[in-house]
């Protein structure tokens, strides 16, 4: 079997020979030819098969002649100089960036492009005067590179990125080699004439560059630990503060009075390990997103039919369709608003809602909610509510999305500084009791000493590099976590409920069944060529079952939205549909119509029988409840009405709760109910009728089969493929939390060590100065290590899935 | 033997020199994408000779592929 020279897959019966090289479909063969006249056959070099096969665009981006769309999409629009970012899945190797930053040898028009890989994103220069934006999109479209523009885009807020972080970063790292470089000479120290000469300089030096330091750097330090104290709490960062301000003023007043060279290199190298922790810490997947609402998926314009004076078409932006409009719905573009059909026959697919996979068939006067895909002809509508107020984007008015989630509240860490802190006071004042009766002169330096050296740097790193670790590891293994603390309430988990329907069954793998009389040759191949011309969903799914017949023109081919298909070819006639489309179903097989979803055929001769479609469930389903069952209560909610439950039952060894028939805000008030409870939830879901249930769960996963396209909002999003491990992720957050409570113990042992010289009253600057920065990177590799102990305990799972059917 | 004071002043302003071109380049954004140069710096420079008139005709046979397409 050939594969294609351009995308890479195989290219089957129909392969495309050209200029010595095989392809799939003419639109690879378009996207080769365009590159090899132009000179750019280079973006074959640098990577086999890069390409994207490019999808019909025709019409489709029409709406981006309309001024308003356009100065919502446009970054920058001066006379000659336009700039446009678009998002762009398909980006996926070098060979794609040297392409895109290469358009500009295709159109003069385009001045300049720049590929951003980690966010899959583009930003496109180019001179509206010679160039519309929409012939700039259909470029990209005829390349392969679609790029995606959703409601989300209407509301494109100024990017401003953090850098922040990076800045204060980089002064402390600044700060902490100077006054290190500056201090040197005390370490050793020297009896050196003129160094001991020059001291106060020195000093001074030091003393200036810890001044940014301390007010700009460890700013979210001070302001942390205020909030905490405010709200009665002793979170890490009131330790961490205590002793940033301890070692500055104390420092400040040693290099002041002359009596000391102060632990200013301990402070500057504190902060700057604890930013390094933070940085580390953010690890994000720039390309995903975890705070989508249905604005990623809404489409930007719709076609408003003007009925006032001439009849005509023309392109709005979605915000501004109000209710009594008519607009026009083609085939598979998404209804935006809620409205009554007034013209068609609507074929609905609310997969993307509901997660039910049957599409709702609808008549002219039904009612028809927001958030469909049409599938068929030609809709209109008259709109009875606005985007706003339509049924689906009502469920976001919900407070559990306005809410940010308080993860720090209990997370490990805070609960040991309480101790901690209290811990490290109570030292200190006995230990200026002790010095009290012993040499009162030394009871100013002996309490300061005690908190400098308990400022727990090593404690508050061990969290951040044990977490940042594991992301990095379940990211490898594709399950991709919003943040940190998602790991930590992954590791409490003792609830686990599931969707069903794309969560637990597989959205790809479908398994088509036939019964009735076997067709021949000649029937299957009409059957094919039939089925090539429909884009119903079945159709295509029954359709790549066949696809090794060669491809026939039909003398006739007629749809009927919402019914079925007819063929005819060389006064052979086809009839592909519902049963009341082929009108003819034997009633003994009534039965198996009603459970399931089916398609009928008949020929003239007479019915033939029916291929039904069954969800298939995901191989490793019961290796994963199994598996779960031993630590977890397991749940099963479903939108989907209860034909399942016995096949459910059957398949799966353990005791389930199901529940069926729930609505999107049932599912959310029933994980409301369990958290109620007492118990910790984690939810597994993957469309937007999940996205509630998500967001009020304790750890919200959306399981997807292509990360970068579909995943409501959510704690962290998992690749389809990796759903069989997903026992283990829970084992692995489970070892992250034990790591960090090792980690704890040891940098509390560097403590004790700091704790026995500062009460004893010989905290020298130079001890602190090793014993910080060792105690930090030995907590760091100590991490680090564990860590990846337990990541490579992950195995890569075999890649052929076992499906089950029944 | 005040000299020292020249040298802490040159090395304070090295170092001072260094972290501006290290906050210049946060600021143009350069420590927003990590990933893309390192694959950037790897291309090709200049295949082939761009000119004003390869450019034309580059221009004039898409739109005969488009056209085509749309057939």
């Amino acid at each position: 079997m050939e594969s294609c020279y351009h995308c890479g897959d195989s290219c089957g019966e129909h392969a495309l020979a050209h200029r010595s090289k095989f392809f799939c479909c003419s639109g690879c063969k378009t996207v080769y030819d365009i590159l090899h006249e132009n000179n750019l056959s280079y973006y074959y070099d640098l990577d086999k098969s890069p390409g994207n096969t490019p999808k019909d665009f025709k019409g489709r981006f029409d709406y981006l002649n309309n001024p308003e769309i356009k100065a919502k999409l446009l970054d920058f629009d001066e006379q000659a100089t336009q700039i446009a970012s678009f998002t762009i899945p398909a980006i996926h190797c070098s060979s794609c960036i040297w392409m895109l930053e290469n358009l500009s040898k295709l159109r003069t028009a385009i001045k300049s492009t720049q590929v951003n890989f980690p966010e899959k994103s583009v930003r496109i220069t180019y001179n509206a005067e010679e160039i519309s934006l929409k012939d700039v999109v259909e470029l990209l479209c005829m390349l392969g590179y679609e790029p995606v523009i959703s409601l989300d885009d209407f509301n494109k807020k100024e990017r401003n990125t953090d850098r922040s972080l990076i800045y204060k970063l980089g002064i402390a790292g600044f700060a902490f080699g100077n006054i290190m470089f500056l201090s040197f000479p005390e370490y050793f120290e020297v009896e050196e004439f003129w160094l001991d000469r020059y001291k106060p300089v020195f000093r001074a030096l030091m003393l200036i560059f810890s001044i940014p330091v301390v007010v700009y750097s460890a700013r979210d330090y001070f302001i942390s630990a205020f909030k905490s104290l405010r709200s009665r709490m002793l979170n890490i960062d009131v330790p961490i503060t205590l002793g940033i301000l301890v070692l500055f003023l104390r420092s400040c007043y040693e290099v002041i009075t002359n009596t000391g060279t102060g632990f200013f290199d301990s402070l500057a190298g504190l902060i700057f390990f604890l930013l390094l922790g933070k940085l580390f810490q953010q690890k994000t997947y720039a390309y995903l997103s975890f705070e989508r609402d249905y604005k990623s998926y809404f489409p930007i314009a719709v076609t408003r039919l003007e009925t006032e004076g001439t009849q005509r078409e023309t392109q709005i932006p979605v915000y501004e369709i109000k209710p009594q409009d008519r607009i026009l719905i083609r085939n598979g573009e998404l209804i935006p608003v809620d409205g009554i059909l007034i013209k068609g026959d609507g074929l609905i697919d609310y997969s993307f809602v509901t997660g039910e996979a049957e599409p709702v068939s609808k008549k002219t006067g039904d009612t028809v909610f927001a958030g469909g895909k049409q599938q068929g002809g030609i809709l209109e509508l008259s709109v009875t509510k606005a985007v706003e107020q339509s049924y689906l984007t009502q469920l976001w008015s919900n407070e559990i999305f306005q809410k940010e989630r308080q993860n720090e509240l209990d997370s490990l860490t805070t609960k040991i500084s309480k101790h901690f802190t209290l811990g490290v006071l109570g030292i200190a004042l006995a230990a200026s009791l002790f010095w009290w009766f012993v040499d009162p002169s030394k009871i100013l330096h002996v309490f300061t000493a005690v908190l400098i050296v308990a400022c727990p740097c090593a404690l508050a790193l061990s969290a951040p590099f044990t977490l940042g670790n594991l992301l990095r590891i379940t990211g490898k293994h594709k399950l991709y976590l919003k943040d940190a603390g998602v790991l930590e309430q992954l590791a409490d988990i003792d609830t686990v409920v599931f969707d069903k329907t794309g969560t637990l069954t597989s959205a790809s793998k479908e398994a088509i069944r036939y019964s009735g009389e076997s067709l021949t040759e000649h029937e299957e191949s009409l059957l094919t060529n039939t089925l090539r011309a429909s884009n119903h969903p079945l159709s295509r799914s029954l359709y790549s079952m066949f696809q090794d017949y060669k491809i026939k023109f039909l003398d006739d081919f007629e749809e009927e939205p919402g019914m079925g298909i007819t063929g005819t070819l060389k006064k052979q006639e086809i009839r592909v549909g519902s049963y009341a489309f082929v009108n003819a179903l034997p009633p003994e097989k009534q039965q198996l119509a009603d459970s399931h979803t089916s398609v009928h055929i008949a020929t003239q001769t007479g019915y033939k029988g029916c291929y039904t479609f069954q969800s298939t469930y995901r191989g490793a389903l019961k290796l994963v409840f199994r598996e779960l069952s031993k630590t977890a209560e397991l749940v099963i909610l479903s939108g989907d009405n209860d034909s399942e439950q016995s096949k459910l039952n059957r398949l799966l060894d353990v005791p389930v709760a199901m529940h069926f028939n729930q609505k999107p805000e049932d599912k959310l008030k029933f994980i409301k109910s369990l958290q109620q409870q007492g118990k910790k939830v984690m939810m597994i879901g993957d469309g937007l009728n999940d996205s509630g249930a998500l967001a009020q769960s304790d750890v919200g996963i959306a399981i997807s089969e292509n990360v970068n396209v579909f995943s409501p909002a959510c704690d962290g999003i998992l690749d389809a493929s990796r759903f069989e491990q997903l026992p283990a992720f829970i084992k692995l957050a489970r070892n992250g939390k034990r790591v960090i409570k090792w980690s704890f113990v040891l940098s509390l042992l560097y403590n004790v060590v700091g704790l026995a010289l500062a009460v004893s009253g010989n905290l020298k600057p130079v001890y602190a100065a090793i014993l910080m920065p060792l105690s930090s990177i030995s907590i760091v590799a100590f991490t680090t290590l564990c860590t990846y102990y337990f990541g490579n305990r992950l195995k890569k799972p075999e890649e052929d899935e076992t499906i089950f059917k029944s | 033997m005040s000299i020292i004071y020249m040298l802490l002043a040159i090395s304070v302003v090295v170092a001072l020199v260094f972290f501006a071109a290290f906050i210049f380049s946060v600021r143009k954004g350069q420590y927003d994408d990590t990933y893309t140069p390192s694959v950037r710096m790897l291309f090709e420079d200049e295949l082939v000779k761009n000119t004003e008139s390869s450019a034309e005709k580059n221009q004039q046979s898409i739109t005969n592929h488009s056209d085509r397409k749309s057939k």
